[in-house]
């Protein structure tokens, strides 16, 4: 199984552990991530309005490659795996943004969304399957009390990302029991961290942040987990005594023999 | 800018109808920055169909929203609020002079581990 693959900017560079960690896990369990011979950043942020063009086409250059290449799009990012799956719901379903960034890119095909866009923990679940990747486990967990964070974007507008049921989901936990660890379910998984506005009004995205691991160490959490570089950072950087938090494919890594634990 | 050709500005960035909206409040009941907005989700709505656009660019909640798409997501109605207040954003910043962040602000708050995903999010957020 060979997908093509879009790091993004923050997996080169402050996030190189998630990607790391994601392409030797992928290795081991019998799937191949070919990076885009040429990608560029995705913006990080959806652009919601409509008639924002140029703030789109970076995502559709990677969309169309992948299409050229005749595979589906993996990324592991949930900030470019929101933006880029969403665009590709533009480019499928509005005509006139389609019609536009067609225009502008003049691509020898003009791309109208047929690139299937996965997260790696879609990969996981319905390629792989949480049952053969549990059968891959060396190292499993066992005992660990592993937190899931969500946060927004893998899950919301769920119409769009189609990942998971937005108030109750499960994928995380189920991977953290794929691993050998047990899932601690709490309320706040699915709350936003603060995002972006960390940099404007850093005590705001305290706050969020306090609520969410006072709420995960209530229900007995030992450490969170993330697919975002961002609410990595402001799990760790704005909370105070809060808990231990790691990329998922860290402990996929552990878990698969890969990495030694954090002591 | 007229009143009105702001509200078609607002209609044309967004693609929402607040007329949709049947005032049910589950956009603020679910929304995390509540607290910090002067207009709550379900006000601004109300606020935009009423022609009160002026008002809501000189409010601090078009830069406290999160765009975290709870309001969107428990939408009975799909009227999608995040993008409504998107385009009162927009409208705002891309007036000339209007940014809300400038580069030289960003040195400083910059830190070792500071991810280049929160810098890019909100130069696109508060900048155009």
């Amino acid at each position: 199984m060979t997908f093509s693959y879009f790091p993004g900017c923050t997996l080169k560079t402050k996030g190189k552990e998630l990607d790391r960690c994601g392409r030797e896990s992928a290795e081991a369990l019998g799937f191949e991530l070919q990076e885009l011979a040429q990608w560029q950043c995705c913006g990080a942020v959806y652009p919601m309005a409509r008639d924002e063009i140029a703030t789109r086409l970076s995502s559709v250059r990677a969309l169309a490659a992948a299409r050229d290449e005749g595979r589906e799009l993996v990324t592991l990012c949930s900030a470019c795996h929101h933006v880029i799956k969403r665009v590709n719901g533009d480019m499928k379903r509005d005509p006139e943004i389609r019609d536009k960034v067609n225009r502008y890119l003049q691509l020898e095909k003009p791309y109208a969304g047929e690139t299937n866009v996965l997260h790696y923990l879609e990969v996981l679940r319905d390629r792989v399957g949480f049952d053969e990747v549990a059968k891959k486990v060396t190292h499993p967990l066992t005992g660990r009390k592993i937190g899931a964070y969500y946060g927004c974007l893998l899950l919301r507008p769920s119409k769009e990302l189609g990942f998971d049921d937005p108030e109750n989901p499960r994928i995380l936990e189920d991977f953290i029991r794929a691993i050998g660890a047990e899932p601690v379910v709490y309320g706040m998984r699915n709350e936003c961290c603060g995002g972006y506005t960390t940099i404007e009004n850093r005590d705001y995205a305290k706050k969020n942040v306090a609520k969410i691991m006072a709420n995960a160490k209530a229900c007995g959490a030992e450490a969170l987990i993330t697919a975002c570089p961002l609410c990595m950072y402001n799990l760790k950087e704005n909370s105070e005594d809060g808990l231990p938090v790691y990329y998922f494919t860290e402990l996929l890594a552990e878990a698969l023999g890969l990495k030694e634990a954090d002591a | 800018m007229s009143n009105s050709d702001l509200m078609e500005t607002i209609g044309r960035i967004s693609g929402v109808n607040p007329r949709k909206c049947m005032k049910c409040g589950k956009c603020s009941g679910a929304c995390p920055a509540y607290d910090e907005m002067e207009f709550h989700p379900h006000q601004f709505v109300s606020m935009v169909e009423s022609g009160r656009i002026d008002e809501l660019m000189n409010s601090r909640g078009i830069y406290t929203c999160l765009s975290c798409f709870a309001c969107v997501d428990r939408c009975p109605r799909s009227v999608e609020p995040a993008k409504l207040i998107e385009a009162v954003r927009c409208a705002c910043l891309r007036r000339q002079g209007m940014d809300h962040m400038k580069p030289e602000h960003i040195p400083a708050i910059l830190d070792e581990d500071l991810p280049q995903q929160a810098v890019t999010s909100a130069f696109r957020k508060y900048r155009k």
